[in-house]
């Protein structure tokens, strides 16, 4: 029996149970971490897991059901649960559930990966990790830790409808970081970021990193931010690096445009959204420089796939378009409901999890300017880079976030370290702040995204590049 | 063969094949973990997402030639068990040495079963729908969201010491909004019984929040006394748990805790408790060590922090039955109750109040905000993250409505505001001017825990910013 015959199995066992549409996902997947601090081993976890789900319309109510177990029997029934459930649902019934149409196809996607990253030896990734924390730790870090994930993802897909999709993606990333430990407070520098870069590539992307050049350079940056100055509260003008740009797309742009946010389907968790749909195509989001794509499509990058999990084929899609609200990240269902046309944007975190509305690649298309020419151009300013904390209110408006480090910027010169940099804002204002912006895209990858009940954790890719804020307010702290 | 069979069979498996593998060489931990969790979400007062899911996972920990590796898998045949037990076996010997591998779970004493609700263990969707319709019901045609869970789980652990425990437990919440158009009303209980659950009693308390927070006003930032309803000490007692009660994190010297210093206010009393009858969870840890309750802080005096067998060894102290998969986050006390001012009994967990009225979650609320001259009565937090894990400085926004406080009486809602705020500092000795009577279990937002708050009345509270900046 293949996994096709068990999701198949699945899906007409919903049918024959009641329902009116179904779909199932098998999924196999391999996971494997290493972590290591102040060159020893930590842990090194290696993870299998497989199973199926399925999910059922009955009238205007969904049921999902899902079994570690890909027999024929084990399929039968959990789409005959996945009915029930969802019968169960319709007894508390909201409007006539629609799905926007999406092309039929049977389908066979991978994700590009020049070195498997699972094929390469433990000793070698190990090795990697002590060698960088040692450095890191030797050249003054209390606390220097690093990290590596690998996720192997196999997942056939069918559906009443016809489909019969199957896919593999290979995602990896890692990254290093140094704490030092002061008078009442800690301070952190980590390389590329806090958890790492992570895409849909091979072990090249971790190789590419070099972290082990990085080492002495973080752990010297945070032991001379414990005696730099607080970044001076106030309204200034604001660069911010790449990495930290990806964070704020994430946080205020991402969420706010998922669908199920808008329509209420997370009001009572993940929060809803400042956006409106009666100003979709109307609405000034940014400044004339924000164009912020949604491309599942790009290759590498730690949101993309071939399909989604609906069955919808990867596609690029504008966002927010020369600085006005113009798209939104929506699955077939929550489209529908919307009076949207297109879908695209569903996926699950495991063969465990119900399929949602997710961020796929969210990014910015390339500014004019480069990151030199901005800060030569700013005569007094605070730049920033490096997310260290970040928060932002149920509706995706009012945030607050915190780098790592950050430098006076004066006269068109990097000045003074500044230590515990905060910046706090309303989205669309910061964004119509913005009056610069590189061209040096960088497309960064979150690998831990929560959303949804049982959580999930999903992947998202954010292309950045540093960009200017004028106005802004910087230096809060308790 | 019954499932309990099942898994000490499976369990036993794993060790025989690891000892085949290594010639009998290897330390090993086996864990069996059978879940059955299911939960009912509704939005816009209809059931929108509905999801239920069997698993069985089996995780494997050894440590062979001064090596560890740990792996698990889904899968449980036997050709499954013998990839996992491969492959974690030829991951440890390709390991750098471990030099702190603190060694196995020696063989415990009777180890508490846990605690199972037969009507969690056979709850249906219908279960699930009925007690959404309640909370929708009692709304009065304000639009309702939020979710029913229930879970029952079991637990086996083996080592290659001889250590075999099984445990077993059922939990069960119901947490939803009502919603104005200009404000929301909350309304969350966890229970270890799914009798407890009164989605009614919740929907009409999730409503009568809503309406008396309409049309909130803007308050300027600053420094104001506080009362914070349960939810939010919940956030307040999971951030100390997560971040200061944390071994590693001690370890570290990443956290405030220090211990047997005077650090909160003598009225601070915080218990991990995850073996009292009502106590939601499995009563040992993945390292096989058995739970018991502790005092983490007595009377204001930081007296104890979690520890699991790595960093207890390095701390020359036992570990406390803290020990989670994977390591990477430290021990952490997942049971943390701050103890009421007036306890119901020796568990210090009430029956939640059934008084709906108003903005007040209860009477005990009520009373509390009745004391302040001036000041900020907070119903949940939302999206709290550290600014310095040391300090425990923390930012985040309130949610679910806020009142602002006058001569003893709230006088109208406020807009939600953004606090940037020490925890430890606002429990500080002579910051905590009451303490609740009512501690109500909550269910966790994140992590697998259960924390059990009162509500708290403090000195000051930072808030930087309102809705608009």
């Amino acid at each position: 029996m293949t996994h096709f015959d068990a999701a198949t199995a699945a899906v007409q066992a919903a049918l024959d149970a009641g329902a009116r549409y179904a779909d199932a996902r098998v999924m196999h997947r391999r996971y494997e971490s290493m972590s290591a601090r102040n060159g020893e081993i930590e842990g090194l976890d290696q993870d299998e897991s497989a199973g199926i789900g399925v999910r059922a319309l009955v009238g205007s109510g969904w049921g999902f059901f899902a079994v570690p177990d890909l027999g024929d029997a084990a399929a039968r029934a959990a789409g005959r649960r996945a009915t029930a459930i969802a019968a169960a649902s319709a007894t508390v019934a909201g409007p006539a559930a629609d799905l926007v149409p999406v092309p039929v196809e049977s389908a066979s996607w991978s994700s590009e990966c020049l070195v498997d990253p699972l094929s390469v030896a433990l000793s070698d990734k190990g090795d990697l990790l002590v060698s960088a924390t040692g450095e890191a730790h030797g050249e003054g870090a209390d606390v220097a830790e690093g990290l590596y994930q690998i996720w192997d993802t196999h997942k056939w897909f069918v559906s009443s409808e016809g489909h019969r999709i199957d896919q593999h993606l290979r995602e990896c990333g890692g990254g290093i970081s140094a704490t030092v430990v002061g008078d009442g407070e800690t301070q952190r520098r980590s390389y590329p970021s806090y958890r790492g870069q992570y895409g849909t590539r091979g072990w090249e992307l971790v190789d590419e990193l070099d972290l082990g050049a990085h080492a002495a350079r973080i752990a010297h940056e945070a032991r001379e931010l414990l005696s730099a100055p607080l970044c001076p509260p106030g309204n200034t003008t604001l660069i911010l690096g790449s990495e930290q740009m990806a964070l704020q797309i994430h946080e205020s742009v991402g969420h706010a445009i998922e669908l199920d946010r808008i329509l209420g389907w997370e009001a009572a968790y993940a929060g809803t959204s400042w956006l409106d749909l009666a100003q979709l195509g109307r609405l000034r989001y940014g400044s004339e420089l924000m164009n912020i794509v949604i491309d599942p499509s790009v290759p590498g990058g730690l949101g993309s796939f071939g399909y989604d999990d609906e069955g919808s084929p990867a596609a690029a899609r504008y966002a927010v378009q020369n600085g006005q609200w113009v798209g939104v990240l929506a699955g077939r269902d929550s489209a529908a409901t919307a009076g949207l046309d297109y879908a695209g944007s569903v996926r699950s975190d495991g063969w465990a999890r119900l399929p949602m509305v997710r961020m796929t690649n969210v990014g910015l298309e390339p500014g004019p300017h480069t990151l030199e020419e901005i800060i030569a151009s700013t005569d007094d300013g605070v730049y920033m880079d490096n997310n260290r904390s970040w928060s932002i209110d149920d509706k995706r408006l009012n945030f607050q976030f915190g780098c790592e480090i950050g430098w006076e910027v004066k006269g068109g010169k990097l000045g003074r370290m500044l230590r515990n940099p905060t910046y706090t804002g309303i989205g669309p204002l910061f964004w119509r702040s913005m009056d610069m912006l590189s061209s040096e895209i960088v497309p960064w990858g979150t690998p831990n995204c929560g959303k949804g009940q049982p959580g999930q954790i999903g992947h998202t890719g954010h292309p950045a590049a540093p960009a200017r804020f004028t106005d802004v307010r910087v230096g809060v702290r308790a | 063969m019954s499932t309990e069979l099942l898994r000490v069979d499976l369990a036993q498996q794993v060790l025989e094949l690891v000892r085949v593998a290594t010639g009998g060489t290897a330390q090993a931990e086996v864990t069996v973990q059978w879940q059955a969790l299911a939960l009912t979400r509704f939005a816009n007062s209809y059931i929108h997402q509905n999801v239920a899911d069997t698993t069985t996972r089996v995780r494997l920990r050894l440590h062979v030639d001064g090596r560890t590796a740990a792996g698990s898998t889904t899968l449980t045949d036997p050709a499954s068990l013998r990839g996992l037990v491969d492959r974690t076996v030829a991951a440890a010997r390709l390991c750098p040495p471990d030099r702190s591998w603190p060694g196995l779970a020696p063989q415990a004493g009777p180890v508490t079963a846990g605690t199972v609700d037969e009507a969690i263990v056979a709850a249906t969707p219908d279960d699930r729908a009925a007690l959404v319709r309640a909370f929708v019901a009692a709304a009065g045609g304000l639009v309702t969201a939020g979710n029913c869970r229930t879970r029952h789980t079991t637990v086996t652990f083996a080592n290659s010491a001889g250590q075999l425990i099984e445990g077993a437990g059922t939990d069960a919440s119901l947490d939803g909004i009502a919603r104005t158009p200009t404000s929301d009303g909350v309304a969350r209980r966890a229970a270890g019984q799914l009798s407890d659950l009164d989605g009614g009693l919740l929907g009409a308390r999730a409503a009568a929040k809503a309406r008396a927070g309409a049309d909130p006003v803007e308050l300027p930032p600053g420094r104001y006394e506080v009362v914070l309803e349960p939810t939010a000490v919940h956030d307040v007692l999971r951030c100390l748990a997560v971040h200061g009660f944390n071994g590693k994190a001690v370890g570290d010297r990443r956290s405030f805790a220090a211990i047997g210093e005077a650090q909160l206010d003598p009225s601070v009393t915080l218990v991990d408790d995850p073996v009292s009858p009502g106590a939601i969870g499995i009563p040992f840890d993945v390292e096989g060590t058995p739970k018991r309750r502790i005092e983490m802080v007595s009377a204001g005096v930081t007296a104890a922090v979690a520890h699991d067998r790595r960093t207890a060894a390095q701390a020359g102290t036992s570990s406390t039955g803290h020990a989670s998969p994977g390591e990477g986050s430290g021990p952490v006390p997942a049971n943390l109750r701050l103890l009421p001012s007036d306890p119901a009994g020796p568990s210090g967990v009430d029956a939640p109040p059934s008084e709906v009225d108003g903005p007040a979650a209860d009477s005990s609320v009520a009373a509390m905000v009745a004391g302040v001259g001036r000041g900020v009565l907070v119903t949940d937090h939302w999206y709290t993250r550290v600014l310095d894990p040391r300090t425990l400085v923390m930012t985040g926004l309130t949610r679910n409505g806020v009142w602002l406080i006058e001569d003893g009486r709230i006088v109208r809602p406020v807009r939600n505001l953004r606090f940037t705020q020490s925890y430890p500092r606002a429990l500080e000795p002579g910051a905590v001017l009451g303490i609740g009577t009512h501690a109500v279990p909550l269910p966790a937002t994140y992590e697998d825990s259960s924390f059990v708050a009162p509500a708290l009345r403090l000195a000051s509270w930072n808030f930087t910013g309102g809705a608009s900046g």
